[in-house]
């Protein structure tokens, strides 16, 4: 333990220092009223971090023995991370305090959830992998709850908080049984000793980690609390859950099978392409019956971790990079999706059903304009930028000679392209009747329009993230 | 058998026959008793072991203080475990079918286990050698300073739970009168009373 220990997590004490001594202010200070300060202050501070991170480190080192990893791979993640959790933290503000929920530590909650999930994907060591997936996880947990005089929260908090722990159960066993097997806990020390000729405990090990994994980022067969979450938390909440945990968690299993299993990577390929094949389907089928956007944007993310399973499965520096953008580009589509979803409103209460979007592109058509941007882009049809995700993703699994499972992604695009036309089909086509009516502040439409923006203009050069992924993806993938 | 096979049966026994009770018995109460045997007999299966610091924490923190803090709360709660149960008697047959399958399946796993080359020497490569430092500071090396990051990590979940628990549960209510000892202590006794001269029929 030195001071260059220190310096490397400093992103990380930074922020759990401030939310402490935000929870100080809250307490000591003003209470509720300090809500709308204290959300900007964490945005700003997350951003800044983003920027720190983003510009400031170079190479890769580690701390702490091994166990906290900072490296390009890392880095990347984080800032997606920062980013879109100061993103949906500005987006969700002005809902909550219209709807009576600006608790001041809902921001504070966020904030320790977000330390959690750079710990994750900074992980070197079994017990920093848990660590920082609890601390992730047990901030979710409450804020899911967080209007907690309605049956539907609590009772999603309680859904999100019981299965989570149950994988965790999952996870810890399967991380006993490799600590059995390879006697350390650090992924360097079982990436020496895991090699050819797996055995079976390991194996299990293996599988059982994977799944307490799986359920973190919501793929199938591990998918069931979704929609029920996504649906009874606060929106502002739900737009949470849908960003920033999902690519601390995908992050998280590029970790742990390259730096601990790089070795067996045959073992937990097929794993991951089972997993992604399940969630693929599931995510386009079951999401074609649902009336509710929220329940059918949780259908369409289990989708969506299903791609980007995609990109991890093909095992290759390619796959890891398509991976990376994938969750870059689908964070930005849905900040832009949740800021619409948001703003719909009927006589002043936050509706979500689809039916009440019918006709909306006769009431606000730039609005109607942007979201139609972005459900053809998290579809994936051509000029935008959520085809090159795909892309990138398939042509990772093609030269990793996974042809098969690339014709599987596509089958599955194709049917659940049909729920993302849907919707801008009742936008633009719907019966007549009293559309919904979107009642937004300037930060959400600023994120509406940009992202939007984004999904358009991004098709260029994809603002320059490719290399940047493909260096991230180069240092985890040796 | 030496003597040492004596007293690990002394122990161990009790602790699994305990814990059994634990789980079988219909009344709370008389399980949180148990529970406190099975505290019990594994400090002194750390004893045993050589670890009298954890022993002695076991019997501090967990017989002293978490098992005293169930039995207020098994006491304060009023949940009818009866009507709990015979919900969860109608998913018994799945779910020990997929028990039992679960259960194979790891025998399997177990029974063909291997550990790496080198796995107990590295397992051993950890931990300080304990004839050469006693293990109150032995605990202090690792936890303070080799694993420093996981033990404020774990400080910080429970600082989550603890806001948690308080965002969830705390209720401010404004319908009910509180007491504030401040306000009555500065009082002023000058301005407490008035006396007013009331003159006969006319009132005040």
């Amino acid at each position: 333990m030195t001071s260059a220990d220190f310096s490397t997590v400093l992103p990380e004490m930074v922020l759990a220092i401030s939310a402490m001594l935000g929870l100080m202010a809250g307490v000591y200070g003003g209470k509720d009223r300090l809500t709308p300060v204290m959300t900007w202050v964490f945005a700003g501070l997350m951003l800044f971090l983003a920027l720190w991170i983003g510009f400031g480190g170079s190479g890769a080192r580690t701390a702490f023995g091994g166990m906290f990893i900072e490296d390009p791979f890392a880095r990347f993640a984080k800032v997606t991370i920062l980013a879109s959790a100061a993103a949906v933290l500005l987006l969700g503000q002005e809902y909550m305090q219209r709807r009576d929920l600006g608790r001041f530590e809902f921001p504070i909650l966020v904030a320790l959830s977000v330390t959690g999930m750079m710990m994750m994907v900074s992980a070197g060591d079994l017990i920093a992998l848990y660590m920082g997936l609890e601390l992730q996880s047990l901030a979710l947990y409450v804020v899911a709850s967080l209007r907690r005089d309605s049956v539907k929260s609590t009772e999603a908090g309680m859904k999100y908080f019981v299965l989570g722990a149950l994988s965790s159960g999952l996870l810890l066993y399967g991380a006993s049984l490799v600590y059995g097997f390879a006697g350390t806990t650090l992924f360097s020390g079982i990436l020496a000793t895991v090699n050819e000729g797996v055995p079976l405990g390991l194996l299990f090990g293996l599988v059982f980690m994977l799944s307490g994994l799986a359920f973190k980022v919501s793929a199938a067969p591990f998918h069931m609390w979704t929609p029920d979450v996504y649906e009874g938390s606060p929106t502002p909440v739900t737009a949470f859950f849908s960003t920033a945990p999902k690519v601390a968690a995908i992050a998280l299993i590029a970790r742990t099978v390259h730096d601990a299993f790089g070795g067996i990577p045959m073992d937990w390929r097929q794993v991951l392409a089972a997993l992604a094949v399940a969630s693929m389907f599931l995510g386009s089928v079951a999401a074609i019956g649902q009336r509710d956007i929220k329940r059918l944007m949780a259908y369409s993310s289990i989708g969506h971790m299903g791609y980007a399973l995609v990109g991890l499965a093909a095992g290759t520096a390619a796959g890891v990079q398509a991976m990376l953008l994938y969750m870059a580009i689908y964070v930005t589509m849905n900040v832009g999706t949740f800021a619409f979803i948001l703003s719909m409103e009927k006589d002043g209460r936050p509706v979500t059903s689809i039916d009440s979007l019918n006709m909306f592109a006769k009431r606000e058509p730039l609005k109607a304009l942007a979201v139609l941007v972005l459900m053809f882009s998290l579809a994936g049809v051509p000029p935008f930028i959520g085809f090159f995700a795909k892309f990138y993703i398939l042509k990772a699994a093609v030269s990793a000679g996974m042809a098969w499972l690339a014709v599987l992604t596509v089958l599955a695009a194709v049917i659940g392209a049909y729920y993302y036309m849907r919707i801008v089909y009742y936008m633009y086509f719907g019966k007549d009747g009293e559309p919904v009516e979107s009642r937004m502040g300037g930060v959400q439409w600023t994120m509406l329009m940009a992202a939007a923006a984004i999904n358009v203009l991004g098709v260029i050069n994809m603002f320059g993230l490719e290399p940047l992924a493909a260096l991230a993806a180069e240092t985890l993938v040796r | 058998m030496s003597v040492a096979d004596v007293a690990f049966y002394c122990f161990a026994v009790p602790a699994v026959f305990a814990a059994l009770m634990v789980v079988t018995q219909r009344n709370m109460v008389h399980a949180v008793l148990w529970l406190i045997l099975v505290f019990l007999s594994s400090a002194g299966m750390f004893v045993l072991l050589g670890a009298e610091f954890v022993a002695m924490l076991l019997v501090i923190v967990y017989v002293g203080a978490v098992a005293v803090l169930f039995l207020f709360v098994v006491m304060m709660l009023d949940v009818d475990f009866e009507a709990l149960k015979s919900e969860m008697v109608r998913y018994v047959p799945v779910a020990a079918l997929i028990g039992i399958v679960i259960l194979l399946q790891l025998s399997m796993g177990i029974g063909a286990w291997v550990t790496a080359e080198g796995a107990p020497a590295m397992r051993q490569a950890v931990t300080p050698d304990p004839s050469q430092i006693e293990n109150s500071r032995a605990l202090g090396l690792l936890i303070y300073d080799k694993y420093l990051y996981l033990f404020q990590t774990a400080g910080l979940i429970l600082l989550v739970a603890m806001v948690g628990a308080i965002l969830l549960t705390l209720r401010e209510r404004r319908d009910v009168k509180r007491q504030n000892v401040l306000a009555q202590m500065w009082r002023d006794p000058a301005k407490a009373m008035e006396l007013k001269d009331v003159k006969p029929g006319q009132g005040l």
